[in-house]
């Protein structure tokens, strides 16, 4: 079969430059050379919008915040406990009103109970989603316990309900890091090259992010004398969410581009800083709930970062045709060569 | 029922949905060593689907105004102008396609006068091409669909339920040829049904039916496959060695097409992804990935809460 190697003129015009090009992306893969449909894109860009993003963001924090409170249950910090749960609760309800709101059509969101399908992420994750947050929802809910009368037929579901809460409670923990973790298959498993060249980091950056924010937000909910697991699952989630981004922002090749170019790569660089500046804040404030506090934010503020920078490189890697076809015919030419 | 193929490799796509004894696969073959540009396709699929308009934009892409596929273009027409000259070969090819035409047929796109005859003098390659969803053997839409709205029909068809779609946009996502999209104002995810409406009635899809010029082509996808490895070597032997064929494989990234190509040029140069593979595949991979990390998470959390008493 013949190649024809000659220039065409439309069809074909289409040959970016660099883009970006700030101090950082010094090692910069080649400019690509390939033809294109008018440089119209291949694939179509994610129809999410940044309730997504969000959603990323406040599903993490509730995952993390479980963690953070069945680990307080179990060793006797109320003030962390109840922290958690509280912060669980208020994460969830915010991710549900983001997952319906996102659908084309809201008032159809049961739908999504109508079948459990392996082979679909989204479908893996209502089902994870709906099972934490029955869970978490009944730990929360035994934080009204001590506001109950004694007496009577309440008063005897208040003396059931700290026992109800601790299961709930290690329920929704037991749960916690697949609620964490799967949105980052949710994302991988399209055929955005960005996203799906990520999939064996994507869970690191996720679950780290989700610890971060979880123990973030013990940090700022609990005193000083409380929060120390806390503290210490802020850096440790931090730690792993800044190594794991670093490889896919670097270790993709051109797929890693739309990770450090544009909107995508202020936000990253944007994480990086808070991420780091949080995680600093809670190994050295480890005595002043000020600088906790404050470290909190930054921590929060790096995670939210993080996932909407992620979003972002998908919507650039959707939008220039040359992030599908080069990796696609580099692809080809390695299996012809082989 | 799911074997080891039913994420990657080749199967029969409707006796891995669970069909028994279904009916033999059906496709299109679309050559576009013979389209002639006329869009009839994208009107007869627009009529009788009812397909919306999408908006009256002049793109400026030669004789292309819709642009891609897309909620409201199931079937879409593209246009390239090469600086190349035609092979006479090629000219041939399209010329005899051109009198096949019964109806009174008012010209390719041309750079002489219409009606004018002899050979054109001209310096252009024109190569058109009526893309549609590719009813993939492993489709990503399906697979990632949570809802269930997408489903495989008992022809080997991927069609949409619109009564059950809530538009969650994953299968918008998932397409390795960015075919299905969002409805805009409807919120439902909307694309190609092989006219799953027409074909359980042993009739030809509306785009099949209206080419003039035999360039979409239905039928059964293994008569199909025959057929087209045929042309290829009868254009070969013309002189029309670019002709080549794409998604006719088996053993390809998505299992192979149920609507498959005959091309003139590299797939890409069409809007086409050269070597799409569904995102699927490397599934079981995501999970085990997502597991450790999981794990990873949890044993943080021990870490954290047993080293410390308050």
């Amino acid at each position: 079969m013949s190649r024809k190697s000659e220039p065409a003129r439309a069809g074909n015009g289409h040959r970016p430059q660099r883009k970006g090009g700030g101090r950082g992306d010094r090692v910069m893969v080649p400019p690509a050379d390939f033809r294109s449909y008018y440089g119209r894109p291949v694939i179509k860009p994610p129809v999410w919008t940044h309730d997504v993003a969000a959603y990323l963001f406040t599903g993490g924090l509730a995952a993390g915040a479980a963690l953070v409170a069945a680990g307080a249950d179990l060793t006797g910090r109320p003030a962390l406990r109840v922290t958690g749960r509280v912060t669980a609760l208020a994460a969830l309800g915010a991710s549900g009103y983001l997952l319906v709101k996102d659908l084309g059509r809201p008032e159809r969101f049961l739908n999504m109970l109508r079948v459990a399908k392996p082979t679909s992420p989204m479908s893996m994750g209502t089902w994870i989603f709906s099972a934490f947050s029955a869970a978490a929802g009944v730990a929360a809910a035994a934080e009204v316990a001590p506001w109950l009368p004694r007496d009577g037929a309440v008063g005897l579901a208040a003396r059931a309900l700290p026992a109800a809460g601790r299961v709930g409670g290690l329920a929704a923990a037991a749960t916690a890091p697949a609620l964490a973790t799967y949105t980052a298959v949710l994302f991988s498993d399209t055929a955005n090259p960005a996203w799906h060249a990520a999939y064996p980091r994507l869970p690191f950056v996720f679950a780290g992010s989700a610890l971060a924010s979880g123990g973030a937000a013990g940090m700022i909910g609990a005193p000083v004398r409380e929060a120390g697991p806390a503290r210490a699952l802020a850096v440790a989630g931090a730690a792993l969410e800044l190594t794991a981004t670093h490889g896919v922002e670097h270790r993709m090749g051109l797929l890693s581009e739309p990770y450090r170019i544009g909107k995508a790569g202020r936000l990253l660089r944007a994480a990086r800083l808070l991420t780091a500046a949080g995680a600093a804040g809670a190994l050295l404030g480890a005595r002043s709930r000020v600088v906790s506090t404050l470290a909190g934010a930054a921590l929060l503020a790096g995670s939210v970062a993080t996932r909407f920078g992620v979003f972002e490189a998908g919507k650039t890697a959707a939008e220039d045709p040359k992030y599908t076809v080069v990796p696609q015919r580099e692809r080809l030419a390695a299996r012809e060569g082989a | 029922m799911a074997g080891p193929n039913s994420l990657f490799g080749p199967i029969d796509p409707a006796t891995d949905a669970g069909y028994v004894d279904a009916p033999p696969r059906m496709g299109f073959f679309t050559d576009t060593s013979v389209c002639i540009g006329c869009k009839a396709c994208e009107v007869a699929c627009k009529e009788w689907n009812a397909v919306p308009d999408d908006g009256f934009d002049l793109l400026g892409m030669s004789y292309d105004n819709s642009g891609e596929l897309s909620a409201n273009t199931w079937r879409h027409v593209a246009f390239i102008e090469q600086s190349a000259p035609p092979s006479e070969a090629a000219l041939d090819v399209l010329r005899e396609a051109e009198r096949s035409v019964s109806t009174q047929f008012l010209g390719m796109p041309s750079s002489t006068l219409p009606g004018a005859t002899g050979r054109e003098d001209r310096d252009l390659r024109w190569l058109m091409m009526s893309n549609v969803c590719k009813h993939c053997t492993h489709a990503g839409c399906l697979d990632v669909c949570p809802t269930g709205a997408l489903f495989r029909s008992e022809f080997g068809t991927v069609v949409v339920q619109e009564d059950i779609c809530n538009g969650c946009g994953y299968c918008v996502s998932a397409c390795p040829y960015g075919v299905i999209d969002r409805r805009e104002g409807d919120g439902r995810a909307w694309k190609c049904t092989l006219c799953y409406d027409r074909i359980g009635e042993g009739m030809t899809p509306a785009c099949a039916q209206a080419c003039p010029t035999q360039s979409i082509q239905y039928g059964e996808l293994d008569e199909l496959r025959d057929r087209a490895a045929k042309r290829v070597e009868v254009l070969h032997q013309r002189g029309v060695p670019e002709a080549r064929l794409y998604g006719h494989d088996p053993t390809d990234g998505v299992g192979g097409d149920g609507a498959f190509f005959l091309l003139l040029d590299e797939p890409e140069v069409y809007g086409l992804p050269p070597d799409p593979v569904v995102p699927t595949r490397d599934l079981p991979s995501m999970w085990k990935h997502a597991g450790v990390a999981a794990l990873t998470m949890a044993a943080a959390v021990a870490v954290a809460f047993l080293g410390r008493r308050p």
